[in-house]
């Protein structure tokens, strides 16, 4: 199997080495692209996710960091390549069965009217699952808000709504977690609370996860690798040091 | 007054119009005082309205003397229109116009179907034809306010319903909560009219009526039998509409398309 390791020239991403590993990937993007209208927004992008690994995306502003993601659970169409979950192409998986193997949390909540269960009960439900109440229990536990369950989510904070949002994600037990940007909202206190959640579920659960940051220093403290974006194109691939101390 | 000056019926109408639109331009003029700009729009649509109504008055007049069939060309063709004209509160929305007209023809269509074969509306053109218009145009503006709520609903909860999505909700689900909100909204007028029937106002119909000698009673009923049709015709149309823009929104891959700046 296939997996984007390491480069031989850093800042030619036509340079990035495809290495042989063992393992299947749990996701894989084959010269993955969206361009709208006449703006391109990702650009034959190639790279890999082990199982267990953290992916981190860097990049500056408007670099395509979040369009990538969005094609990665298929909120937007690719125009060009696809992504591979665990060997098959997305395109044969149902949209809905995809997007709850690859769960995202936005950079807002965007918390549902309700409680805090009804919220982490929602996706469950929409494939006739009902959540126990230990489950709720526990997915509130992991993410540092334990005896929330019946709060009204508009009386809670930005940091607590965000680790719903997290722990609702966790809800549907996806193959991969993708964050676009989960701190960049809150303040510096809630930052850290939210960062730590994700720290303590990556450690306990060991989930697959690819996170897209503009902070640097966060990804460096979540993420094991990273690809670094500029204008919608990969130009650095590479462990955490190469690709932010390069 | 105007009737001291004009004893022919034709001028005294022109007259009427003229001062009508005087008014409705002084209200032009007052919201251009407080910097919103209707001049154009209003012109253009007071000058549409006054043509098409004496075209389609003078369209009825060669029709009362034609078959009867010919009623039912001539509501099918304002449906075409009507759906035309509330498609335009759809901006952006794939299959806006197919939309409208086929729910406009469904709820106004139906109403105006049932409602003649069981005798509530005359099969006479000169009662059909105008009946069903009013109808129709209900329909029309139900619909127009319907996609236009689900419209701006949409466009300002992108982020819930791709969170839903995110979640593994089905597309329609996703946008569940926007169609019962346009829906009900939509029916506001159509309910605000029937309760304030006889108190707030005394609709065209029963004045017409009252004018060319029927019974008050008789005026008064029939103007809630009209009211009634227009509240069924308006709410089959939004129902109905509502349930098809909902799947026109999402691509078969279940992603909304309907997003701010695309």
């Amino acid at each position: 199997m296939l997996s984007l390791g390491e480069s031989k020239n850093e800042n030619s991403p036509d340079s990035l080495v495809i290495t042989s590993t063992t393992s299947d990937p749990i996701l894989r993007t084959e010269h993955l692209g969206r361009g709208v209208k006449d703006k391109v927004l990702v650009e034959d992008a190639t790279f890999e996710v082990q199982t267990g690994e953290v992916l981190a995306i860097v990049g500056p502003s408007g670099s395509g960091k979040s369009s990538l993601l969005r094609l990665l659970n298929r909120l937007d169409e690719p125009t060009s390549g696809t992504v591979f979950v665990e060997g098959i192409d997305y395109r044969q998986i149902s949209p809905r069965d995809l997007r709850r193997k690859l769960g995202m949390v936005n950079q807002r909540p965007y918390l549902f009217p309700g409680t805090v269960e009804d919220n982490l009960r929602f996706g469950p439900l929409q494939r006739g699952e009902s959540l126990s109440q230990d489950s709720v229990d526990q997915l509130l536990a992991r993410v540092g808000l334990k005896g929330y369950a019946s709060r009204n989510v508009a009386n809670l904070s930005g940091g607590e709504a965000q680790r719903v949002s997290v722990a609702r994600t966790l809800a549907n037990s996806p193959l991969v977690l993708l964050l676009d940007e989960p701190t960049s909202a809150l303040d510096e206190t809630s930052k850290l609370e939210v960062e730590s959640s994700i720290q303590r579920v990556i450690r306990e659960q060991g989930i697959t996860c690819v996170l897209v940051t503009h902070d640097t220093a966060q990804a460096a403290r979540l993420a094991e690798r990273a690809l670094l974006l500029e204008s919608g194109r990969i130009v650095r691939a590479g462990s955490i040091d190469e690709v932010l101390h390069a | 007054m105007l009737k001291f000056f004009f004893s022919n019926q034709l001028y005294l109408g022109l007259a009427q119009a003229l001062v009508a639109a005087l008014a409705a331009m002084l209200v032009v003029l007052l919201a251009r005082k407080r910097g919103i700009h209707l001049e154009s729009e209003t012109l253009i649509a007071m000058v549409r309205g006054i043509v098409q109504i004496v075209a389609v008055g003078s369209i009825l007049l060669l029709l009362l003397r034609g078959p009867r069939w010919t009623s039912g060309l001539l509501l099918a063709g304002m449906i075409v229109a009507a759906g035309a004209t509330s498609a335009r509160r759809a901006k952006g929305m794939p299959g806006a116009f197919r939309v409208s007209a086929w729910s406009i023809a469904f709820g106004a269509g139906s109403v105006i179907a049932m409602m003649t074969w069981l005798g509530v509306i005359d099969t006479a053109i000169t009662s059909l034809v105008p009946v069903g218009s009013m109808l129709i145009a209900n329909a029309m503006n139900t619909n127009g306010l319907a996609l236009n709520r689900f419209r701006a609903d949409v466009l300002a909860h992108v982020g819930e319903i791709e969170t839903a999505l995110a979640l593994g909700a089905e597309a329609r689900n996703s946008v569940s909560p926007y169609v019962q909100a346009s829906f009900e909204a939509s029916l506001i007028p159509a309910i605000d009219s029937l309760r304030s029937l006889g108190i707030v106002w005394i609709p065209g119909l029963m004045a017409g009526m009252l004018l060319s000698g029927a019974r008050p009673v008789y005026a008064a009923v029939y103007q809630f039998v009209v009211l009634a049709m227009i509240f069924a015709a308006s709410g089959l149309t939004s129902l109905v509409s509502t349930l098809l823009i909902r799947d026109r929104i999402f691509t078969g891959a279940q992603q909304l398309s309907l997003q701010p700046g695309r």
